[in-house]
């Protein structure tokens, strides 16, 4: 590796940050419901959909019912989706003759999509009919972002407005967000996806004479399809579920670096400008940008830590004679290189996105370590669409708590004063995906039936158990793809995870957000602990990293660390 | 009575709970594949369509898609570990496609696999002592991986220059013109695309 991974690294940062606030200001308007330039084209659908659907925009909702639809809508799409997965053989748009998706792995993906988790139990290019793509897995991209979206804008309502009990209306919310914010931007970028090489035709495989025979292959069947359309969603709604079964390691639907940057670019494009739309809604920048920044910090020195890991190679392979200049290449595309695989692969697992552009099975051991443990820090760094910032809003509940023991204050945020109700929901988001993570592994790794799915022998084996249970339990969807998900064990616990991950969240955030709208606001005094210093910065960053690390370090030590330790020894597994 | 109210409360959000799902789905599953595949058809035939490449009117690959060459006259590509053969982005039969080999990095089978790849190499090239580029003994992430770096496509202009009966320095001359660099100077890696280049050597001898 050379300066040139480096130099990619600041670009990509530098031109992220740059977008926030545009693309933030304009989620504020939507948010606020104020015009916007695309209102022309789009308020006369959006308004179409109320009267239909019989919605009154300005009818809003209190914490619990704005609960109770989010989850009808989401049981809906569930079963939508469940079902079609199911019927796909009888159904058109199926040219390669797939066969029906089995209960399992139906459930598995359906749960896997309505939760933004997009986990892959199954290869997309050899299970998924075209219209399962679209009419399913793509709308599901939509609409789990739309969704963590929703509940993120009711969490800010719930923080500026004081003395009621509504949280604004879900359907518009939702409606909005689809509308304006994901559809405009999945079609800019889709379009700019299949400029690059990435497929976009209802058409079967096509099929090709090779070159040379003797290689044994004479012919070349080149699976093809609405993958752009889908990438774009799957990207830019911290989806991350792909079109083929390597993702965004496919060329077809990730042929060039500058789709690859484009691609990673979408990745935390949302989940950073959101902080922006926070603060424009709290009436406090600040208060925005301070989240950005730990966000960043935290951001820039995980994925140094991985460029670098990557980047020296693998020293089991050094005896070989073999020239590593380009540092830790199987399981990574020449194309990319190890610069921006291991970025993507921070990426990825900050923000709970979960695409892959290289297989971090076969990442070095620190190299590994990296995306691990960004999901067990919650999906809190940039996060999920609207998940991500709702998380970390709980760890700021926390560290202002926190800090308010130590110094004797009462705690207060924006003007609300923290009390033992926010406590509780705020330690219930961030201690329930600690507690699948870890029982699920455990579990896993008790059973037989968990054992079974094990690939790589010694650590490795663990860790990817440990991996996947961490990428269900935060709503993440990357693995350590060795193991042998595809079974009725992985299928139903990772299913039941990602569930438990996505709603048992969403239920206190919503109920931290009714009880927040309920408070008076206090006037700001001299013992008022301010949220937009560099101290309060710092200070939040301590507080995610203790949790994270105190909850996982002993089972990151059996995995990743250990291997860590005894890289270039000479044992091998 | 509380309680009962609740209930109607919710019930009256069933309608729009089905319509609204219906009409996004329509829109998002629908209407929006469709209106990027028009834009991707009228703007860009070859990229949607899988950027093939042809030859006297027959299409022999994809640039995007990397294929299997084990003639030793042809530049090779990385390892790939599809199944059931290197370099199959889809088989109809077995139902697999695109994989990487998840061999982790301290795997006994990642270092014997390694291993016997560079005995491969060097065997079809027993004068050539250089370092073998570690993307050329390396599965890629997808299998499909269409391009070597710059240093393995080097490594082999020995190999194929003396298969052919060309000059290395010929051979060389067309590598670098197949050469493709950082995008806008600094994305990515220097590569080869393999097919690319081999169809270009046939069109020569």
């Amino acid at each position: 590796m050379n300066w040139f991974g480096w130099l990619q690294f600041a670009i990509y940062i530098f031109i992220l940050l740059v977008l926030v606030k545009p693309l933030g200001l304009y989620m504020a308007r939507v948010y606020q419901g104020e015009r916007t330039f695309l209102a022309l084209v789009l308020a006369p659908v959006e308004r179409f959909f109320y009267r239909l659907a019989s919605v009154k925009p300005e009818e809003e909702m209190n914490w619990r019912i704005y609960a109770g639809t989010l989850l009808v809508f989401n049981l809906i799409g569930l079963l939508f989706l469940y079902l079609l997965l199911r019927i796909q053989h009888v159904l058109s748009l199926n040219p390669q003759n797939f066969g029906p998706v089995s209960p399992d792995l139906a459930f598995n993906a359906a749960v896997s999509f309505t939760t933004n988790t997009n986990w892959q139990s199954y290869g997309g290019e050899t299970t998924m009919s075209i219209l399962s793509q679209t009419l399913g897995l793509t709308v599901q991209n939509f609409l789990s972002a739309a969704t963590g979206l929703a509940v993120l804008v009711a969490l800010i309502r719930g923080l500026v407005r004081h003395t009621t009990d509504k949280l604004g209306n879900f359907w518009v919310d939702l409606t909005r967000s689809t509308l304006y914010i994901l559809l405009p931007l999945a079609l800019i970028l889709a379009v700019a996806l299949v400029s690059q090489g990435v497929v976009q035709t209802f058409q079967p495989a096509a099929v090709v004479q090779t070159l040379d025979p003797t290689s044994g292959a004479v012919t070349q069947i080149l699976p093809l399809g609405p993958a752009a359309s889908q990438v774009a969603i799957k990207q830019l709604g911290t989806n991350g579920g792909g079109h083929f079964n390597v993702n965004s390691a496919h060329p077809f639907e990730n042929p060039t670096p500058l789709s690859n940057f484009l691609e990673m670019l979408a990745i935390l494009l949302i989940p950073a400008a959101l902080t922006y739309t926070f603060g424009k809604m709290v009436g406090d920048t600040r208060q925005g940008w301070s989240i950005l920044a730990a966000m960043t910090l935290l951001l820039v020195l995980m994925a140094g830590v991985a460029i670098w890991a990557e980047s020296q190679g693998n020293p089991a392979l050094a005896s070989l004679g073999i020239d590593q200049s380009l540092g830790n290449m199987e399981g990574k595309e020449v194309r990319f290189g190890v610069a921006a695989s291991a970025l993507w692969a921070t990426l990825t697992t900050a923000a709970s996105n979960g695409s892959v552009n290289a297989m971090h099975d076969s990442f070095t051991p620190l190299g590994g370590l990296v995306p691990m443990w960004m999901m067990q820090l919650g999906e809190v760094i940039f996060g999920g669409v609207g998940s991500g910032l709702y998380g970390m809003l709980a760890f700021v509940v926390i560290a202002v708590f926190v800090a308010g023991l130590m110094v004797g204050r009462t705690p207060e945020y924006l003007g609300k004063k923290i009390e033992i109700y926010e406590m509780k929901m705020a330690a219930l988001i961030v201690l329930i995906p600690v507690l699948t993570v870890l029982i699920g592994t455990a579990v896993a790794l008790v059973l037989p039936a968990g054992r079974a799915g094990i690939f790589n022998a010694g650590p490795q084996g663990f860790s990817e158990v440990l991996y996947a249970y961490s990428s269900a339990g935060n709503n993440n969807g990357s693995a350590f793809a060795g193991l042998g998900a595809n079974s009725v064990f992985y299928n139903a616990t990772l299913g039941l995870a990602m569930l438990v991950a996505r709603y048992a969240l969403i239920v206190p955030v919503l109920a931290m957000a009714g009880s927040l709208a309920r408070k008076k606001k206090v006037p700001e005094s001299a013992g008022t602990l301010p949220t937009h210093t560099p101290l309060f910065i710092a200070w939040l960053i301590g507080v995610i990293v203790i949790v994270g690390a105190l909850s996982f370090l002993p089972a990151l030590a059996l995995g990743p660390i250990v291997q860590q330790l005894l890289l270039g020894t000479g044992r091998l597994f | 009575m509380q309680h009962q109210i609740r209930k109607n409360r919710m019930l009256h959000q069933l309608r729009p709970a089905l319509v609204l799902f219906t009409l996004l789905t329509i829109l998002t599953g629908s209407l929006y594949p469709l209106a990027v595949t028009g834009i991707a058809q009228v703007a860009y035939p070859d990229q949607a369509n899988g950027s093939l490449v042809e030859r006297d009117g027959v299409p022999v690959g994809s640039t995007l898609i990397g294929q299997a060459f084990s003639a030793p006259r042809y530049f090779w590509p990385r390892p790939s570990v599809t199944s059931n053969a290197p370099y199959t982005p889809f088989d109809a039969h077995a139902l697999t496609g695109s994989s990487g080999s998840n061999l982790g990095p301290l795997s006994q089978m990642l270092v014997d696999t390694v291993q016997g790849r560079v005995e491969a190499l060097q065997a079809a090239d027993p004068g050539n002592l250089l370092p073998i580029p570690v993307d050329l003994v390396t599965a890629s992430a997808s299998g499909l991986d269409p391009h070597i770096s710059v240093a393995a496509a080097y490594y082999q202009v020995p190999r194929v220059a003396r298969l052919r009966g060309m000059a290395e320095a010929d051979v060389t001359a067309l590598v670098d013109r197949y050469t493709e660099g950082r995008s806008f100077g600094f994305l990515g890696e220097p590569r080869v695309n393999v097919l690319l280049l081999n169809l270009a050597l046939d069109k020569i001898k």
